[in-house]
């Protein structure tokens, strides 16, 4: 009996070898810059902001509130905004609400860019300061973030939405839907 | 020309670098200050605190702590603050809960757990070392004495 439980004791080193070996090989796939947001499930942060597009015009969380919409964080200053920006107008040609928010950039640069690439959204906050932007914990633009009909930001994507990430976001949507109705 | 340089120097935005000038009420102000910025984590570049980095998110952050300082925050207020923006993500010394237990606590099993292997290590060589003198002490029998005896006696004639 205590022979068997030595002989056993043998393998241990063995079996914490491969446990190790199996975190550590893990790890290699995870990306730690993908941050959970500290919101998610809570209400989006309340904000009084100018509009970009029509500056005497002031915005407040009941204007994002009505339907499930995205929330896309950018700047004139992020090059991976410039990226994912054609595949944002795409989707706003589909039918998805898309909310801007213009990070800590100049609004004169912020309106050329959108009348150069076209608007997606359907609005644009000016976050000129970055005030709403550190509410929400933005660390990087592009960020993106799925609020549904009562303004409860329910997702985030950091970086740029594309085709693969889309497929991930509009099934978080639908899901969120389903369940809303 | 040298004058100019200076001036050059002074104004190139690239000489200010990470220092941005904070004024304190009070010395302890400032110390709470250093404190709270090293203790902070940059979302942005994972592995250096607020207070190290240079990302512009980073410099935000100490603003923010600047002004939550100057307006009377505790430390703890300021801590939430960040956390509930953030994440748990932006605290160096996570903060102790059911998630976080075995962070804190599991060092201190694993060498709970080595103390107890070692001292039944200890026990164990030990027990078998009282065992073995007692079974030097081995009595001989009358019999075998007499054998003995008549062995060694044959071996001195010879």
């Amino acid at each position: 009996m205590r022979k068997g439980v030595r002989k056993g004791l043998v393998f241990l080193p063995l079996v914490i070898f491969f446990g190790l070996g199996f975190f550590l090989w893990k790890g290699l796939s995870l990306d730690p810059r993908e941050l959970p947001s500290a919101l998610i499930d809570r209400p989006m942060p309340a904000f009084e902001l100018p509009s970009l597009t029509d500056p005497a015009r002031s915005l407040t969380v009941a204007d994002l509130k009505g339907e499930i919409a995205l929330v896309n964080v950018w700047a004139t200053w992020c090059p991976t905004c410039k990226e994912e920006h054609a595949f944002l107008n795409e989707l706003a040609e589909q039918g998805v609400v898309i909310y801007g928010i213009n990070y800590k950039d100049e609004p004169v640069k912020a309106t050329s860019w959108l009348q150069r690439y076209l608007n997606p959204y359907k609005e644009v906050i000016l976050d000129k300061e970055g005030s709403l932007g550190l509410d929400l914990g933005v660390y990087g633009a592009p960020e993106t973030y799925i609020i549904d009909a009562q303004g409860t930001i329910r997702y985030r994507h950091v970086g740029a939405v594309d085709a693969n990430v889309w497929t991930d976001l509009r099934a978080i949507m639908e899901q969120v839907n389903g369940a809303g109705a | 020309m040298r004058r100019f340089f200076l001036l050059f120097v002074i104004l190139s935005s690239s000489s200010w670098g990470a220092i941005d000038a904070y004024e304190f009420r009070t010395p302890v102000e400032e110390i709470r200050f250093h404190e709270l910025t090293a203790e902070l984590r940059c979302p942005k570049c994972q592995n250096q605190n607020i207070a190290d980095s240079d990302a512009p998110i980073a410099k935000d952050l100490r603003r923010e702590v600047h002004r939550l300082l100057i307006q009377g925050a505790a430390d703890s207020e300021i801590i939430d603050f960040m956390v509930t923006r953030y994440g748990e993500f932006v605290l160096y010394r996570p903060q102790i809960n059911s998630q976080t237990w075995l962070l804190w606590y599991g060092p201190y099993v694993v060498l709970g757990f080595g103390a107890i292997v070692i001292l039944l290590i200890v026990y164990t060589r030990k027990a078998n070392r009282r065992v073995q003198p007692g079974a030097r002490q081995y009595e001989l029998t009358p019999e075998e004495r007499a054998r003995l005896n008549a062995l060694l006696e044959k071996d001195n004639k010879e």
